[in-house]
């Protein structure tokens, strides 16, 4: 039988690899959108491994709660760079300085 | 090494293997497409340990809808994405050093802490027996009944998520000719012709 430890192993290499994929894809904000959604499925991971492990099924139902979020969240990201790019012509991060005081 | 293990192992190395993709792919398309892998592969983790209703939801979900969201987007926009890859290499070194860190730490972490005393008696809600009472009902009995109105607020989440998509992306070309239909329904016969009596040989 597969440990806790296995599966948390897991989830911190994926958290690992979207918190670099972040800083290294810095000028792309599609690829760092895609990012925050691996750190996102990597927590979900950690919730139903604990969930699973305890015996409690609550992990799972917040799962779902943060799958909900992660769902609003990259559609709303997605609209805002469509928007972006519809009045900038580009989509590099060095561009969204429109606000700066 | 059992069945389970074996699948365990095939599942965490592709989920792994392809976030790694994700990131360094050099077109967003092959990203994409390396995220529905990893989305497929951690549902089938969640399978091994006994969370079916939210493998299920992952698929549907996550492959079909926020990757095909990606998908569309990335299509969509008309963006030169190969000078960004050329700016990759730059920043490999300090994403490298953040990175190295942020797994040093969880390093540190790994195998110190342990459960609380009494962790079992903390349990909101036990599992079922599986062969008693299926995930997905269990499931089901807590969200509508105990998370009720979180379950709401998650509905009304998404619902400020779709409206505000709308809204952030609607907008009217002015030389696009749309349907107006109470100019259509108001139109008036007497007034939209004219009837002209036109005398042989002489024209208008």
């Amino acid at each position: 039988m597969i440990g806790l430890e296995h599966y948390l192993t897991v989830a911190a290499a994926l958290f690992v690899i979207a918190i670099f994929g972040i800083f290294v894809n810095r000028k792309n904000v599609i690829v760092i959108l895609m990012s925050i959604e691996l750190m996102l499925l990597s927590v979900n991971i950690n919730l139903v491994a604990f969930s699973a492990h305890l015996g409690d099924l609550v992990g799972q139902v917040f799962t779902m709660f943060v799958l909900t979020v992660a769902a609003a969240e990259a559609a709303i990201g997605l609209a805002i760079l469509v928007c972006f790019f519809r009045n900038r012509g580009s989509i590099a991060v060095d561009d969204i300085n429109v606000m700066k005081g | 090494m059992s069945v389970a293990d074996f699948a365990f192992y095939c599942f965490a190395s592709v989920t792994v293997a392809s976030g790694l993709f994700v990131v360094l792919a050099r077109n967003p398309v092959h990203s994409v497409l390396w995220l529905i892998l990893a989305f497929l592969s951690s549902a089938g983790l969640f399978v091994l340990l006994g969370a079916e209703f939210v493998a299920m939801l992952l698929v549907i979900v996550y492959v079909g809808a926020v990757a095909v969201l990606f998908l569309f987007v990335v299509m969509m926009l008309d963006v030169d994405f190969t000078e960004f890859k050329a700016k990759m290499a730059a920043y490999f070194p300090i994403a490298g050093l953040i990175g190295a860190v942020f797994l040093a730490q969880l390093v540190m972490v790994f195998g110190v802490w342990q459960s609380a005393d009494g962790a079992a008696q903390m349990r909101g809600a036990p599992t079922p027996d599986p062969a008693a009472r299926h995930n997905t009902a269990a499931l089901g009995d807590l969200i509508y009944d105990d998370y009720i109105h979180l379950f709401q607020a998650a509905g009304l989440i998404l619902l400020v998520a779709m409206i505000g998509a709308i809204v952030l992306t609607l907008r009217h070309r002015p030389n696009v000719k749309r349907q107006d239909v109470l100019a259509q329904m108001y139109r008036d016969p007497a007034r939209a012709m004219e009837l002209k009596d036109v005398k042989p040989g002489q024209g208008l």
